[in-house]
């Protein structure tokens, strides 16, 4: 039992104890190995079942809003990111919210454990080393083989609200962010990315476990799920595909944390950061914003200076 | 019957270019280059919106898709919206779709972003001209919003 553990439930307990909160949103251990799942807690008995370690991968921020009631939150970097600009967008009320701050070294990439052994069976985490046993043969990894593609260029890991801290603080370089995985595509040409995305989009069944575990996709009415206009025809071919994850980057556009919560869903393993990333980058590079670094400021999108930058435009 | 077939066969490929046009500027400016006769290519499908901050990014996304081989987007200038930031706001967006788009692999030149106000018939011609000519090039709209049969595995 490690001391961040012990801390989340003290607190929790606590919280709840003292009725300052009617629900405290966490993990628990999931039923499938190295996956934890997200849990709420409504009672003191409940405390128990909190838990925090390296499979906690889910972005709570996103059921904050769908939870009636004064709630406490346990908060990575990316969560509490995710919180600023749903506060900024006024979908939350900073009131209600208790956020329980924890840094976070970053989650487990399982499709690439499962790449390599299989099924997870069984699997054990201790001192940043992760044994694994899987259908198809056992191995240990490093966690930082086995690090997520979001956590391995996160620049926010400590989170950046919060009301009370648990554990220690992360250090973290204060370079301007790094986009090498976005420039890596767009040094390709033009038909070396459309066959790219074409493939991607191919294997895209439109589950919409990308919208519906993403923190800031909450619409009350999807566009994808609009009837007038219906802007899908309801099959699925990558065009069709593409129209929808096309469209759900562009609303994400500036407001984007990069928590990498849609491509852990994803059952598909399609790269739909590739999307969210060049976006990400663009609002960087061209309005130097970063979203939910603070409660205060607007989502890129929202704002515009006289001087924006007008490449985009026709020559004539 | 023969004939018709014949003719068909021999015309130019001309690109259907669906055009967002704000009404404020670029709409009464394509209204002053009729005014005026000035002649420009009958590609364009004028669309007219009450400003360029209506235009929804999945406006152009959905006209790729339902086979426009090209999108043309025209506004007030900056400083000129009859609301004030309508434009100021729509350029964000726009220069958006656009990386995003080109990142995909849909070719630069089939999206196409231009301030036109409504003294500016000349101009108006000039760039559905512009835009035309770069379409054209291009040809149809094959490319990533295309699927020949419809399935998802087609490749």
């Amino acid at each position: 039992m490690n001391k961040i553990i012990n801390d989340i439930r003290e607190t929790a307990r606590q919280l709840l104890a003292e009725g300052k909160v009617d629900v405290v949103i966490g993990y628990e251990k999931g039923s499938l190995p190295l996956k934890a799942t997200p849990c709420f807690v409504h009672s003191s008995e409940g405390v128990d079942s909190l838990i925090w370690d390296e499979t906690c991968e889910n972005n709570l921020a996103t059921y904050v809003a769908k939870t009636p009631g004064k709630k406490a939150i346990v908060a990575k970097g990316c969560d509490s990111r995710a919180l600023a600009v749903l506060l900024q967008e006024n979908q939350i009320v900073r009131d209600d919210l208790y956020i329980i701050g924890v840094s976070c070294h970053g989650v487990i990439d399982q499709r690439k454990i499962g790449a390599e052994v299989g099924e997870i069976l069984e699997a054990s985490i201790s001192d940043g080393k992760i044994s694994v046993k899987g259908m198809e043969g056992d191995k240990e990894y490093l966690f930082t083989e086995v690090k997520d593609a979001t956590c391995q260029t996160c620049r926010y890991p400590n989170p950046v609200m919060e009301d009370l801290h648990i554990g220690d603080t992360i250090e973290v370089s204060q370079e301007a962010a790094a986009f090498a995985d976005v420039e890596a595509l767009e040094s390709k040409s033009d038909s070396e990315r459309q066959e790219y995305f074409k493939e991607q989009m191919s294997k895209c069944i439109r589950c919409y476990a990308c919208r519906n575990a993403c923190p800031l996709c909450y619409c009350q009415e999807c566009f994808v799920d609009c009837n007038s206009p219906r802007w899908l025809t309801g099959g699925v071919n990558r065009a069709e595909n593409l129209l929808f994850q096309a469209g759900r980057v562009m609303h994400l556009a500036g407001r984007c944390v990069d928590c990498g919560a849609c491509s852990r869903a994803c059952p598909q393993g399609v790269d739909i950061r590739a999307l969210n990333r060049k976006m990400t980058k663009d609002v960087y590079v061209m309005y130097n914003h970063e979203s939910g670094i603070s409660e205060e400021g607007k989502p890129a999108l929202n704002e515009y200076s006289a001087n924006d930058p007008e490449q985009f435009l026709v020559k004539e | 019957m023969g004939e018709i077939q014949v003719e068909t066969e021999n015309k130019k490929y001309e690109p259907k270019i669906a055009a967002f046009l704000c009404n404020w500027c670029s709409y009464a400016g394509a209204d002053l280059a009729g005014v005026g006769r000035i002649q420009y290519p009958a590609t364009i499908r004028t669309i007219r919106v009450p400003c360029s901050g209506r235009i929804n990014p999945l406006y152009v996304l959905k006209a790729m898709a339902n086979g426009a081989d090209g999108v043309l987007v025209s506004g007030c200038h900056p400083g000129d919206c009859h609301y004030i930031s309508g434009n100021y706001v729509a350029r964000r967006k726009f220069a958006l779709i656009k990386s995003l788009l080109n990142h995909v692999g849909l070719e630069e030149d089939r999206i196409s972003f231009s301030w036109v106000s409504a003294a500016e018939g000349g101009r108006f011609a000039e760039v559905v001209k512009g835009v035309t000519e770069r379409v054209s090039a291009l040809g149809p709209n094959n490319g990533i919003f295309k699927v020949v049969d419809g399935g998802a595995a087609d490749e």
